[in-house]
């Protein structure tokens, strides 16, 4: 038995292994200087556990008495986590490195981090779920304060943590009462316990609670706070991998846990999540209108897309949760190469992210620009790039769920948010005269930057078949 | 051969208007000009040669959608092949005629190059036209309807500079797609009671169509009756009756030989032909075709009125055009359609020939369009001159009384005349006549006006009027020889012998000689209550191999009370017979007293009649009524919804949603977010509460 349930996480423990003996080795060796090798070898394993998993796994298989859980919906967020993570360190490794981040724990940070999220998918009981939740967030909460001397980036790592602990004892305030009520941790045990559609007021707190400790992970309205000034306090390189890999881990989580734990009931949980939704929608659009600060857009951004992918949970089908996994690899996608081009903005060799500095960049930077505003219009949903598509399966979830205002409400949020995305565009295209952007940008950078664009754009021909991976994971979720 | 007539014309079309910067213009021209003349060839090779049975030739398939199928299928019967020399032998000489008419543009600068588009323009209409009277089933009429409307739009407004051609372009297009919207009605109309658009299913329905009542607005109507007039009210639009007529004289903006081609001789035929080709269905709507007579008569005289005061030369031959239409309407209504497409065949030669003549004079005297500045021209462009006598001669009917000698327009008109008295609407008979007065005298007016007097207006342009090129002059020469002999060559088979009309047009012998001999209604009306009776028991029985009975042989159809008429046309009493002639006599000598004799009668009159006057002049205030009932509101309801209903509702609200309303809620969005990790635990914990509240509240206990 223990033998089967350790081939089911045996992903998870060769990261574990090589975060620790990385770590350890790089600690007697040669430290900093390390950090660079460690890097690009952390991407690789990270591309080859993608691979691996992708790949090779196949069926269902619970271990640890259902704690853990391997499947095809379990399999997508791996991959999706791991190639995002392998991105995120490739395109930040040359900015690290000239801004004096080059510590060697960070590429390690990161691999534990995108253990606890390759946990979190794939929990199978409250203990899993928390214990996953809470490497990957002790990870995230060192690496927000990487940069230890400067106010902001210690400011966002003590405000994630400090709201980060709040959200997990809200959680396990909802976990306690979920187990009070249902005397059971595992989600096919909750499940059971739930008769009809009826849920006693009891583990309805209980539910509440546990969706707003993820919510917070997710950055859904109102528990979306510290996302906008941890965004903008990190690293560039840190924000850029908690716009993508978490959010990815939090969402497949939260679905799993609604699904599984508490299927009959999305009556229930399908309002409260269709509520967030709609608020992060609507927040993140019109809230980032007023931004200058790039980051600080994509973090409202990342919240604004958040809302979308709940649309698609909230809409409690089996096309929903397909639709919500199809959105969140486009938005992955949409924000590798986002964030390889705001790493790559600077001024006289200092990072710059005030979106005024893109003005008239079209004319220096034909080629990056053109593709900066491909992904704007994929993250603003303009047809017919991926992000249309994605917005409009999640509509179309919606829709077929009989939650026509929901979907409404996501098409008007869609065109307010468009205006911020457009008006990026407009600065590169439209602008007026400033002081330009250094030209430099890593081949990685370029080439993720590139390679995203045109993703968006080749991608509407057949979804480079994700669809039918993302088909099949939300099979295995919604029985 | 037929499908070649049809499809090569669309195929130089294409090659001359796309490709004539490669071939070059002059060889863009040639190939339209060529490509035309060849088919015009093959379509008298067609006409004389053909033996009278119907042949449907497939081309391909077109719409297969359920129960509709609808193929793309030439329908070559006896009116088929003659609208097909019509049009061919107009259009070929239009070509020709282009070539010297449109040389030299003035419209145009010398580096521009405009003449392969209009020769294209040219063949693209003639492939549409012959579409439109070679389909076998209504959508692939339809298709042509529309093709030569669209053509008709581009060559009206081909001097796409002026304002005036631009609007004129409109006009005709806005006011086609009104008569087009009761075409296309009729036409749903037949395929939802049918199940079929072809031709010979329609037909052959036709006799249950008159037993069915069909729900249409806000009452029950007799199918036939009701399919019937919605067909007629787009004939009604193309042809430029009564009340859709308004565009016809402002289509006079395209280049004359547009005017010759589509606005005398072939599109605006358009209606009549549909109504022919429909005859079947018309045979069994009787109130229709009432109603057709009463719009025709009525067209006639308006038209006839109006166009005895016009001073541009263009305008008096349009609205001459309008009224011969109106002569042509009169005969299908009655139902001698033989009639009605005699008058079309002779009406595309005379008509076409006067307005290429009046290009011609145009061509002369430098564009110069006003009647008024003419005079005296005879001597100068004589062969012109001959031309429009030999048409003039032709449309007032000049012929040897109660014989059928004489020229085109005499055998033909005076064959709808008697047509109307035969079915003795007083009306329709009278109105034609006092028409037939009418356009006698504005035909002469023109003649007298433009080629007798005194030279009037610039006198530069008078000093420089020449011939014109042989090109068009030619075309003229043709032309006069079918306004000279068309008449004299077809009378018989088309309405002087009944034996020869119905083996003509392939219709069953044996049924009409009975009615022929007997020419007695109780016996036709025998005949018509057994078909009733025979209808009314099929439509209870709901067999199917009775109700599907064979389309009735023959291009066009004539009921026995149709018979009647016609031979009631025939018995016409001597002085029905020589009234229009006396007519056009009196109409040549009012004119030639008015402008040859004194020509300061028109003044004194106009000005002691000044309303009477002023209310032709200005074409019976069509246009002004127009403008106040339709035009006005329109306008008004269209500045309103754009002004009020788009630019304050919508825009105001959007304007004010994403001006106002958004950055007031970005700025709130702002100022929540403090910085401070206590306002932001707090908005947490507010969330809670609230998410709990109402789960309490809505939730759980359900």
């Amino acid at each position: 038995m223990i033998s089967a349930d350790f081939s089911a996480i045996l992903p998870e423990v060769v990261l574990v292994l090589y975060g620790m003996a990385a770590l350890l080795g790089a600690a007697y060796t040669g430290k900093d200087e390390l950090t660079g090798t460690l890097t690009w070898a952390t991407s690789a394993i990270f591309v080859g556990v993608a691979a691996w998993i992708g790949l090779s796994g196949s069926g269902e298989a619970l271990a640890f008495n259902g704690a853990f859980i391997d499947d095809a919906f379990s399999r997508f967020g791996k991959v999706t986590v791991l190639l995002a993570a392998a991105a995120v360190l490739v395109m930040s490794q040359d900015y690290v490195q000239r801004r004096g981040l080059g510590r060697f724990e960070f590429p390690l940070l990161v691999n534990f981090a995108v253990v606890g999220m390759m946990i979190m998918v794939s929990a199978g009981d409250l203990m899993s779920l928390y214990m996953g939740l809470e490497l990957q967030s002790l990870s995230l909460y060192v690496v927000a304060a990487l940069r230890r001397d400067s106010v902001k980036s210690t400011e966002a790592g003590l405000k994630y943590f400090v709201l980060g602990a709040l959200s997990s004892g809200l959680l396990l305030y909802g976990a306690s009462l979920t187990y009070g009520f249902t005397g059971t941790t595992v989600f096919s045990g909750i499940l059971a316990t739930i008769q009809g559609d009826h849920v006693s007021i009891g583990l309805l707190f209980g539910l509440v609670f546990l969706i707003t400790g993820i919510a917070f992970k997710v950055s859904a309205v109102p528990f979306h706070m510290w996302t906008p000034d941890v965004y903008e306090g990190s690293p560039t390189p840190v924000t850029a991998f908690f716009a993508t890999a978490p959010k990815m881990a939090a969402m497949a989580m939260l679905a799993r846990l609604m699904q599984e734990g508490f299927g009959p009931a999305a009556g229930d949980w399908g309002q409260v999540i269709a509520l967030l939704a709609v608020l992060s929608m609507f927040l993140g659009a019109i809230a980032a209108i007023g931004q200058t600060n790039i980051k600080r857009l994509m973090a409202y951004s990342s919240i604004a897309h958040m809302g979308f992918a709940l649309v698609g949970l909230a809409s409690g089908t089996q096309e929903g949760v397909q639709a919500m996994l199809i959105y969140m690899a486009v938005y992955v996608t949409m924000n590798v190469g986002t964030f390889a081009f705001i790493l790559s903005m600077e001024r006289d060799g200092a990072p710059v992210t005030d979106i005024a500095a893109l003005n008239l960049y079209s004319k220096r930077e034909p080629v990056k620009a053109f593709a900066l505003l491909i992904l704007m219009f994929s993250l603003a949903g303009v047809p017919p790039m991926l992000g249309f598509f994605a917005k409009f399966g999640v509509l179309m979830a919606a829709v077929n769920s009989h939650m026509i205002l929901l979907a409404l409400a996501g098409a008007v949020a869609s065109v307010i948010g468009a205006f911020y995305y457009l008006r990026i565009v407009y600065y590169m295209y439209f602008g007026t005269e400033t002081d330009a952007l250094d030209t430099r940008m890593m081949p990685a950078q370029w080439l993720l930057l590139m390679a995203s664009a045109v993703i968006m754009v080749v991608g509407v021909v057949n979804l480079f078949g994700i669809e039918g991976a993302a088909a099949a994971a939300a099979e295995a979720l919604v029985h | 051969m037929e499908t070649i007539i049809v499809l090569a014309p669309l195929v130089a079309a294409i090659i001359a208007g796309f490709g004539w910067r490669i071939i070059g213009e002059t060889a863009a021209m040639a190939l339209t000009t060529g490509v035309l003349f060849l088919a015009c060839l093959m379509s008298w090779i067609v006409f004389l040669g053909f033996d009278g049975t119907t042949q449907h030739i497939h081309v391909l398939d077109w719409i297969q959608s359920g129960s509709l199928d609808t193929a793309w299928s030439i329908r070559v019967d006896r009116l088929t092949t003659i609208m097909l020399i019509v049009v061919t032998t107009v259009s070929s000489l239009v070509h020709l005629y282009s070539w010297g008419y449109m040389a030299h543009d003035e419209n145009w600068g010398h580096h521009e190059h405009y003449k392969a588009r209009f020769f294209a323009y040219l063949s693209f209409f003639t492939f549409a036209m012959l579409a439109l009277v070679t389909a076998d089933n209504l959508a692939q009429m339809f298709f042509g309807w529309e093709g030569v409307g669209v053509a008709s739009y581009l060559l009206i407004g081909f001097y796409y500079k002026k304002p005036s051609a631009n609007a004129a372009a409109i006009k005709a297009f806005v006011v086609n797609r009104v008569g087009d919207f009761g075409f296309a009605l009729g036409i749903f109309g037949l395929f939802y009671l049918t199940d079929s658009i072809l031709m010979d299913d329609v037909f052959a329905a036709a006799p249950t169509l008159a037993e069915t009542r069909l729900g249409f607005l806000w009452t029950d109507w007799n199918a036939a009756n009701l399919l019937a007039f919605l067909l007629f009210i787009g004939a009604m639009g193309k042809s430029a009756q009564l009340f859709l007529h308004t565009w016809l004289p402002d289509a006079m903006e395209g280049p004359t030989p547009v005017s010759a081609l589509i606005h005398a001789a072939t599109m605006v035929t358009a209606g009549v032909f549909l109504v022919c080709r429909m005859s079947p269905l018309f045979e069994y709507a009787p109130e229709a075709k009432t109603f057709v007579i009463y719009i025709g008569a009525a067209t006639a005289f308006f038209a006839a009125t109006v166009g005895l005061v016009q001073n541009d030369i263009k305008r008096v031959i349009a609205y001459s055009t309008c009224s011969q239409l109106g002569y042509m309407f009169v005969a299908a209504g009655a139902g001698i359609y033989s009639a009605a497409m005699f008058h079309l065949l002779t009406h595309a030669f005379f008509k076409a020939m006067l307005f290429l003549g009046a290009g011609s004079v145009i061509h002369a005297m430098h564009h110069e369009q006003d009647m008024r500045n003419y005079g005296n021209l005879r001597k100068k462009i004589p062969l012109t001159f001959w031309a429009m006598m030999i048409g003039t001669l032709a449309i007032t009917g000049v012929g040897i009384p109660l014989t059928s000698i004489g020229f085109a327009g005499f055998l033909s008109k005076d064959a709808i005349i008697e047509s109307a008295w035969g079915t003795g609407n007083g009306f329709a008979f009278w109105a034609l006549v006092v028409a037939a007065l009418f356009t006698s005298f504005y035909s002469w007016r023109l003649m007298f006006l433009t080629f007798y007097g005194k030279e009037r207006g610039d006198h530069h342009a008078h000093e420089h009027a020449h011939e014109s090129p042989a090109v068009m002059t030619v075309p003229l020469g043709v032309l006069a020889l079918g306004a000279i002999f068309a008449g004299m060559l077809w009378y018989k088979p088309f309405f002087g012998d009944h034996e020869r009309m119905l083996s003509f047009f392939a219709m069953p012998q044996h049924e009409v000689q009975a009615a022929d001999h007997a020419a007695a209604p109780a016996e036709g009306t025998a005949v018509e209550a057994a078909t009733t009776e025979q209808a009314a028991n099929t439509g209870d029985d709901h067999t199917t191999d009775t109700t599907i009975e064979h389309a009735p042989a023959g291009a066009i159809f004539m009921s026995e009370a149709t018979n009647t008429v016609f031979d009631n046309a025939h018995h016409a009493p001597a002085w029905v017979k020589v009234s229009p002639f006396i007519a056009m006599l009196i109409g040549f000598f009012t004119a030639w007293v008015f402008y040859i004799r004194d020509p300061s009668i028109p003044g004194r009159l106009a000005a002691q009649q000044p309303i009477l006057y002023r209310f032709l002049l200005n074409k019976w205030y069509f246009d002004e009524i127009y403008e106040a009932v339709f035009i006005r509101p329109a306008r008004w309801l269209g500045n309103f919804l754009w002004k009020k209903g788009d630019g304050d509702v919508i825009d105001g609200t959007i304007n004010g949603v994403a001006i106002g309303f958004v950055p007031m809620l970005t700025r709130i969005a702002a100022r929540l977010q403090s910085g401070y990790i206590f306002t932001y635990a707090f908005a947490m914990v507010i969330g809670i509460a609230v998410l709990l509240l109402w789960m309490t509240l809505s939730g759980g206990a359900h």
